[in-house]
């Protein structure tokens, strides 16, 4: 087990850095002089050229993605632009509201994807199952971000029961799980839990479908065991790829929240990307996707380990 | 396959070689056209297509036409049968025009990481070696993205504009095709027919083109089909943050971002064009699942 972990974080290795170079190159594939973002409009040629030589502009790309790797490992990644903070900083305050976000939309898609998956793969081709898999194409099929405006419109506009936008009633205080502030998550965290509750409705299912069609499942029967307990082998053999399913919708929310933070104004990690791209905050831009793509990678990692501990049949196949 | 109640005469058992002797494509066609649930969403999406691209001809309203007096009018006021924008310019006309736009940058990523990733997996795979190891291992990166993180960070790089979210969503999607082309030709590599056409003296290129492209095109066809619907709503997602097209352009996620503000004054207006969005790309899902299990003809 051990050496089966060493090894996926020995290939973790390239991966990192493939995705720390992408990251990189992102500043560079702008269109015009990186330096034109960081400079003030009337700045003379003498401050360009400082600039330039301090923030190493004027080195080959490679030196410059080595000096940027470093300082990036040492956990520098520059300063803000528009706010002169440490990127870091402004990074990891913000997707700490974004992982409030994502583990409250957790709790309610994966919950609900489970079930409408279990009770669609057991009693397949039935109402029940046909009512699920709707629900479910409906859920993969939604743009999230005309969802969250259609409950704002719904339960804040004519009803007038939740908050439209923010994440408390101070503005964009401290995050603390009371009612006061419980009521801004509701609609956002409902509103990110759709996508992750119709795929694993559907992953669910299908597994669900194919472990009921072996021929173990027969011999559980025959063996006399009551219908309960054939659940339960039932559920033991869809963990490991229903868990690693889980983990990379996990993921996804906490990397692709932007369009529902800027529906909901919630101040997270998506909200500090779509100020970073539209001030033109490279360094800011830069630094959150960096941190967030490397929260996807480890992850990944972490979800590809837990698979092989609780099944010992993946561990064999490689 | 079911067999039709005369089918047991003398003319039909004569004509069942011909039956027999049906290409796959022409199998899975039939099949397809069978399915009520896919032909429905044809019809839908051949209804917002055909609208699209006839508008000039349907006498709308100006599109781009407004109008200070006329502005958020509600759905079902008398000339402007689901109301006005939040700039009194007539929604049905903006709804219908907007499938263009939307529609390009929806489909069109699809379309060219379709080529792309299907040229890049298939060399990947009946290549191998070092050339797969570099092919592969470059989409890993990417893969390790999550995608809409990734469409948003090239957007926010390279800046609003139409070609723009369309590159990204491209790059976006090229890996994902690139990784079930890669699977499928690795299947298919040492099927016996790959082998004779070698012993042949074919070479690698004709191999490539003529006996092994018509055996991996289905599977990344289907896979190709299932991403249009998570296209249209990352590309109209691009739009309402800003990134696609430019106003007053219609287009559906830039309209939904418009009338944002518009939701407190006619909410149920604001909410059109995303219905659009979740019609087309529902209409997609559903039908590439139907063609998944068209083609799937041993079950």
């Amino acid at each position: 087990m051990l050496s089966y972990a060493a090894r996926r974080m020995v290939y973790a290795i390239p991966i990192i850095i493939g995705v720390a170079l992408v990251c990189f190159m992102l500043v560079h594939i702008t269109p015009g002089d990186p330096l034109v973002a960081v400079l003030p409009a009337d700045a003379s040629q003498e401050l360009a050229q400082q600039l330039r030589v301090a923030y190493g502009f004027d080195k080959p790309l490679p030196v410059q993605f080595g000096l940027w790797l470093w300082r990036a490992v040492n956990g520098d990644l520059g300063s803000s632009i528009a706010t002169g903070r440490p990127v870091l900083a402004e990074v990891l305050r913000a997707v700490s509201n974004t992982v409030t976000l994502a583990i409250a939309a957790a709790i309610i898609g994966f919950s609900l994807g489970l079930f409408f998956g279990l009770i669609a793969g057991y009693f397949r081709d039935s109402w029940i199952d046909k009512v699920a898999t709707s629900i479910a194409i409906a859920g993969v099929s939604l743009p999230h971000y005309w969802l969250g405006m259609v409950l704002v419109i719904i339960f804040s506009v004519e009803l007038n029961w939740l908050p439209a936008v923010g994440a408390g009633p101070s503005g964009s205080g401290a995050w603390s799980w009371d009612w006061a502030h419980l009521r801004f998550l509701i609609l956002p965290a409902i509103t990110t839990s759709v996508i992750p509750m119709g795929i694993i409705t559907r992953t669910v299912r299908a597994l669900t479908g194919d472990i009921l069609s072996q021929d173990f499942v027969e011999a559980l029967r025959a063996k006399g065991l009551r219908e309960t307990q054939v659940f339960r082998h039932v559920l033991k053999n869809a963990a490991p790829t229903a868990l690693a399913v889980m983990g990379l919708q996990l993921g996804y929310m906490l990397g692709g929240s932007i369009l529902i933070e800027t529906v909901f104004s919630w101040p997270g990690s998506g909200l500090l990307l779509n100020s970073a791209i539209f001030q033109r905050d490279l360094p800011l831009l830069q630094g959150t996707i960096l941190v967030l793509a490397m929260f996807f990678v480890i992850l990944n990692l972490v979800v590809d380990i837990a698979q092989a501990a609780i099944d010992p049949r993946i561990k064999r196949g490689s | 396959m079911s067999v039709s109640s005369n089918a047991m005469n003398d003319a039909a058992l004569q004509a069942a070689p011909m039956a027999n002797a049906r290409g796959y494509w022409a199998t899975v066609g039939r099949r397809i056209v069978r399915d009520k649930v896919s032909m429905v969403c044809v019809a839908i999406l051949l209804l917002i297509l055909l609208s699209a691209l006839l508008a000039p001809y349907l006498h709308l309203a100006d599109p781009y036409q407004g109008s200070m007096i006329r502005r958020l009018r509600h759905i079902g006021t008398p000339n402007y049968p689901l109301g006005t924008d939040e700039l009194g310019r007539d929604m049905l006309a903006r709804l219908i025009y907007g499938g263009r736009l939307s529609l390009l940058i929806g489909i069109s990523p699809v379309i060219l990481a379709f080529g792309l990733g299907t040229m890049l997996g298939l060399v990947a795979g009946y290549v191998g070696g070092w050339v797969n190891t570099a092919i592969m291992r470059t989409i890993d990166v990417f893969y390790a993205f999550p995608s809409v993180l990734l469409a948003i960070a090239i957007s926010g790089a390279l800046g609003a504009g139409i070609a723009n979210s369309i590159v990204s969503l491209t790059i976006v999607f090229v890996p994902q095709i690139t990784r079930v082309a890669e699977s499928v030709t690795t299947g298919v590599r040492n099927r016996d027919f790959v082998e004779a056409a070698r012993a042949s003296g074919a070479n690698a290129f004709t191999i490539m083109r003529a006996h092994m492209l018509g055996n991996v095109l289905g599977p990344i066809f289907v896979y190709a089909t299932g991403l249009i619907s998570v296209s249209m709503i990352l590309a109209a997602g691009l739009s309402f943050l800003g990134l696609g097209t430019k106003p007053p352009e219609p287009e559906w996620g830039l309209m939904l971002n418009t009338l944002r503000t518009a939701i407190y004054v006619n909410p149920w207006v604001a909410a059109l064009p995303g219905a659009m969005i979740f019609a087309v790309s529902i209409c997609f899902n559903l039908l590439s699942d139907g063609l998944r299990s068209a083609m799937d003809i041993r079950s």
